[in-house]
């Protein structure tokens, strides 16, 4: 049976060509970054030049860039952090509802002691109204948050309109891009971005590195303390792996990204008209043109989104599901719940994750073994009986 | 968090899927923001249940959970199968994940459902005392979402 892989937003498989610019270091990269002999001269360099190479998939200096584990990392860093270098500027932080949860539970964090957060609503589409953030702002503001797009249903928020509201208060804006920085263009000198997080994995590197632009004259509080990596700002020996991993993989981000934007978003569309062409009940969330390119989150009503991702995963097809029953909570994902989806649809919630190795026939294969399955769970659902 | 070959056997191949159509008792419990509905119907001859079948909204837990369950009772007399657990349920599918032992909850509560809709047509009067159900089972982590 095939393998065909269509999550691309839970990560991504690395490029071939990351994967050659890996190997030479899991042979010779062990030398400490730290050190002056040519060991640690080879793992510098290599380090140095990622940094370029991610900085300028954003358009950053190089200096502004911090390299981390993750983009969980990345977001409790910037929250942490800033809070803690700008408590004395005052305490209240404003975000969204459908921020990730390695963003909300740092804040929660921070509510328990002593911050006070407001969470803006989204509207059918998921965008946040930049309206919104500017009669949130008020004298004891000091960070904003919003993602530049969000993973799982594929919106892109009206960032630089957001940050331009920030930026005149003088208050520091922090964007979670870790599902858009390598997938759409994000240039840092168009808008005035302050801090952003980013993970490789979502574009083609490997997992377990990430990195956090932070804007020159920035002040944000170390997050790990011990040497003097990443300018004295995280430390703990580099990632060296990780790291010429995350470069190679910007590196090609930037060269290869208009022709992954119109090869991923053909397909994209195409299994769009597919489903809505040979399936019933069926809605497609996040907003219609504003969106990721390889995102499609639909909700399929009567059944739950488990189901068809088991049933799926049975026919060698990788998806995600944004019901109750996948999520620890046993909550429908609070994304899907902050558009107004109503409960029992928003279990239906399935996401398709398309990435540049996708293919037509991947395509055909969702759309050949999607409608039956979804009739075998509708034969088998009490909702849809009674519906009929 | 993945699925005991028993749980993807009862989901890929679920047993007794369907409504009787004259039933004798029939129960439905859950709810579809919770994300799982259970509705059994059951046939009962001579206080023994000679038949049972079930629909279900609901996860690969949910669905396996209630295959398994119409498994158990049928043969069973009417206070036999109110004496069948939550966890004798998971337990049959070679245990459940935790967060998914609610599914199993369902089953249990399906189960009484139909049995006292049963009791209440031919006594007219339904189970005197409803179960203590184990609802500590219900697993419920910690609301993650912004107030």
């Amino acid at each position: 049976m095939k393998k065909l892989y269509m999550d691309n937003a839970a990560g991504t498989p690395m490029h071939y060509q990351v994967i050659d610019a890996i190997v030479p270091f899991l042979k010779e990269g062990f030398g400490n970054p730290s050190n002056l002999h040519q060991f640690g001269k080879l793992t510098s360099n290599a380090i140095q030049s990622a940094r370029e190479s991610v900085a300028n998939l954003i358009n950053a200096k190089v200096n502004e860039i911090i390299f981390t584990s993750s983009g969980t990392e990345a977001n409790n860093f910037a929250i942490k952090g800033i809070t803690a270098a700008n408590k004395k500027k005052g305490n209240h932080i404003i975000t969204t509802e459908i921020e990730h949860f390695s963003l909300l539970n740092p804040l929660k964090s921070l509510e328990k002691s002593g911050y006070e957060v407001t969470y803006l609503p989204v509207d059918k589409y998921g965008l946040v109204n930049p309206d919104d953030v500017r009669n949130a702002i008020k004298s004891t503001t000091i960070l904003v948050s919003v993602m530049f797009a969000n993973g799982e249903i594929g919106t892109i928020e009206p960032i630089k309109e957001i940050s331009e509201i920030v930026r005149a208060k003088e208050i520091i804006f922090h964007t979670d891009a870790v599902a858009a920085a390598g997938n759409i263009p994000i240039n840092v000198s168009n808008m005035p971005l302050d801090v952003l997080s980013m993970s490789a994995n979502q574009f083609y590197g490997p997992t377990g590195i990430g990195a956090l632009y932070v804007r020159e004259g920035i002040r944000i509080q170390p997050f790990i303390e011990g040497g003097v990596q990443e300018g004295g700002r995280r430390a703990g020996t580099e990632n060296i792996i990780g790291i010429v991993g995350m470069g190679k993989a910007a590196e090609l981000a930037k060269t290869e990204m208009q022709q992954r934007l119109k090869h991923i978003q053909k397909l994209r569309d195409m299994l769009c008209d597919g489903l809505l062409k040979n399936i019933s009940n069926i809605y497609i969330n996040g907003h219609p043109t504003n969106r990721l390119p390889g995102n499609l989150s639909v909700c399929i009503e009567f059944i739950e989104g488990e189901s068809v991702l088991l049933f799926l995963d049975m026919h060698g097809i990788a998806v995600s599901s944004g019901s109750a029953c996948t999520s620890r909570s046993l909550k429908a994902s609070h994304v899907i719940m902050a558009t107004g989806v109503d409960p029992a649809l928003a279990q239906g919630t399935v996401l398709f994750s398309i990435g540049r190795e996708n293919t037509e026939e991947d395509v055909a294969c969702v759309l050949e073994k999607l409608p039956s399955i979804v009739e075998r769970l509708r034969q088998m659902s009490p909702l849809y009986s009674q519906k009929k | 968090m993945q699925y005991s070959e028993k749980v993807m056997d009862h989901f890929a191949n679920p047993r007794n899927v369907g409504e009787i159509p004259e039933a004798d008792g029939v129960g439905e419990v859950g709810n579809p923001a919770c994300g799982d509905i259970m509705k059994m119907s059951i046939k009962v001859k001579d206080n023994v249940i000679v038949d049972a079948k079930f629909k279900t909204f609901g996860c690969g837990a949910a669905i396996a959970t209630s295959s398994i369950s119409t498994e158990m009772i049928i043969g069973k007399t009417l206070d036999e199968a109110l004496h069948l657990t939550n966890k004798a349920v998971a337990e049959a599918l070679g245990g459940l994940p935790p967060a998914k032992m609610h599914c199993s909850v369902l089953a249990e509560e399906a189960i009484e459902a139909a049995i006292d809709d049963y009791l209440k047509k031919t006594t007219g009067k339904g189970l005197e005392k409803k179960k203590a159900h184990a609802h500590e089972e219900h697993h419920h982590e910690p609301d993650f979402r912004p107030n």
